[in-house]
């Protein structure tokens, strides 16, 4: 019982999408300069994945697998347009923050990957319930980074200050580099370096070694 | 005789092989459908709230815009609204044209061949394509001298459509602020025009010279001159948007005709 849960869970840490599969890095720099922003993307990305993993599930016995593909992206992209007009719709202000990244979350390997991976062989429930725990798995490793980021960057946490900046009249001088998009690619270079250390598992074998070779 | 039912054909759909290209067909066809009807329906419902989102979203910028020019605060609340008039002008004579402002629509007008003109690539430096015949302005008025005139403009940016706010001191030719209300450039690079910062640059600069030359541009790098703004590096193409915006709406095919009747005091 208890293995079966932890088999559930996998994606959040073991098998979790950004930090070990490296997918849907693109969002991951590109939102994360806020928590707000962080926050509403992975909701969004959490229900697309849910809705299209449930969808693609219940089709999967009746999917030609000569366009398969083409099918998997067209719900997606259905999906995706749906949640980025509910977004614009209902949290205008948020949506201009995010621009683009909603619609791109049609490109994000992600949900792709988990339709064509999990969803394409299992039934509905399942593989709603595997949206949901990739989903989470992506958002957690988004919080971790937009924390870090808004805190650094600007001194708040969903927009309200925590630490008083320089330029308001405080003591604390935000680090600039951290809401350039860079930055995200170190916090996550971090996150992974912690998460492989503490499970090793995760270090994959070096596909090149150097070959020393013996003095002629 | 054949069998008409469709729930008969629909099971015997369903019972197709995979490998089957009819079935392949349907599949995508009904795939097609269930999507189009998806987008449409929640394309229809949701416009209507995200029109309003944007009406209201311009609304609070150009509220913003006036509330930050010096003075000008205290003056609307002491003065009453009636100076602050809000006019639709034809920019082929520059007078005031025959439209309610109620429901003006700008693009709407750009867009219909009986209310616009079409550019040649010489004069189409906003690279807009067609010029509306017809424009809202905002006009403030204190003690019937003429404090501030607010005008929409737009260009072709980068990979978007830039719109923003121009308002002009009572001189006609200097800036009092620049506000740009919609665009959807490269988020982090051409996106800054859109931020507070970049657009505090604006306020102060002159458009044209003593021989009505227009000069204003955004410039690569840093600005030296009244007429020059600073540029955003690495969005050389937006900035160039913006100075052909300026360019453009402030020449001969934009707002040139409605200006010198403003300043003759015709409008």
């Amino acid at each position: 019982m208890f293995k079966a849960v932890r088999q559930q869970l996998a994606p959040i840490i073991d098998q979790n999408p950004i930090t070990l599969q490296i997918l849907g890095i693109c969002s991951a720099l590109a939102v994360t300069t806020s928590m707000t922003t962080a926050l509403t993307m992975s909701c969004a990305l959490t229900v697309v994945l849910m809705a299209s993993n449930g969808i693609i599930s219940l089709l999967r016995h009746h999917m030609p697998r000569s366009i398969r593909l083409i099918l998997q992206i067209t719900i997606i992209a259905t999906l995706v347009i749906a949640a980025d007009l509910l977004l614009q719709a209902f949290v205008f202000d948020i949506s201009k923050r995010l621009s683009i990244f909603v619609s791109l979350v049609v490109t994000n390997c992600l949900v792709l990957g988990r339709a064509e991976a999990f969803a394409m062989q299992n039934p509905p429930a399942p593989s709603i319930l595997d949206g949901l725990i990739n989903g989470l798995g992506y958002s957690l490793i988004l919080l971790v980074v937009g924390f870090v980021r808004e805190l650094l960057g600007h001194g708040t946490l969903f927009d309200q200050v925590l630490v008083p900046t320089v330029a308001d009249g405080g003591w604390f001088q935000p680090v600039e580099v951290m809401l350039l998009a860079p930055s995200a690619f170190f916090i996550l270079g971090l996150l992974i370096w912690v998460i492989r250390a503490w499970r090793p598992i995760q270090i994959e074998p070096d596909e090149y070694p150097l070959r020393v070779e013996a003095d002629e | 005789m054949a069998n008409l039912n469709p729930i008969t054909w629909w099971r015997k759909l369903l019972a197709l092989p995979n490998e089957n290209r009819g079935k392949a067909i349907a599949m995508a066809f009904l795939v097609a459908l269930f999507a189009s009807l998806t987008v449409s329906i929640s394309s229809v419902v949701l416009q209507p709230m995200i029109d309003a989102n944007r009406a209201a979203d311009r609304q609070a910028k150009l509220d913003a815009m006036i509330a930050a020019q010096p003075g000008l605060a205290g003056l609307l609340s002491e003065t009453g609204a009636d100076t602050f008039s809000t006019l639709i002008v034809d920019l082929r004579t520059g007078t005031v044209a025959d439209l309610e402002p109620e429901g003006f629509d700008m693009a709407a007008i750009a867009n219909d061949p009986e209310t616009s003109i079409e550019l040649s690539d010489t004069h189409d430096t906003a690279g807009i394509g067609r010029r509306p015949n017809y424009a809202e302005i905002h006009v403030l008025r204190s003690r019937r001298r003429l404090e501030l005139v607010i005008i929409p403009v737009y260009a072709r940016g980068y990979q978007s459509t830039i719109h923003a706010m121009l308002a002009l001191r009572g001189d006609l030719n200097t800036v009092a602020g620049l506000v740009i209300t919609d665009q959807a450039e490269t988020p982090g690079l051409g996106a800054n025009v859109a931020s507070p910062a970049w657009q505090a640059l604006w306020p102060g600069k002159q458009i044209a010279d003593a021989d009505g030359t227009l000069r204003l541009e955004v410039v690569r790098g840093r600005a030296t001159t009244e007429f020059e703004v600073d540029g955003i590096t690495g969005a050389t193409r937006t900035g160039s948007a913006v100075s052909g915006m300026i360019t453009f709406w402030m020449g001969p095919h934009g707002y040139a005709k409605v200006i010198d009747a403003l300043r003759d005091g015709e409008l």
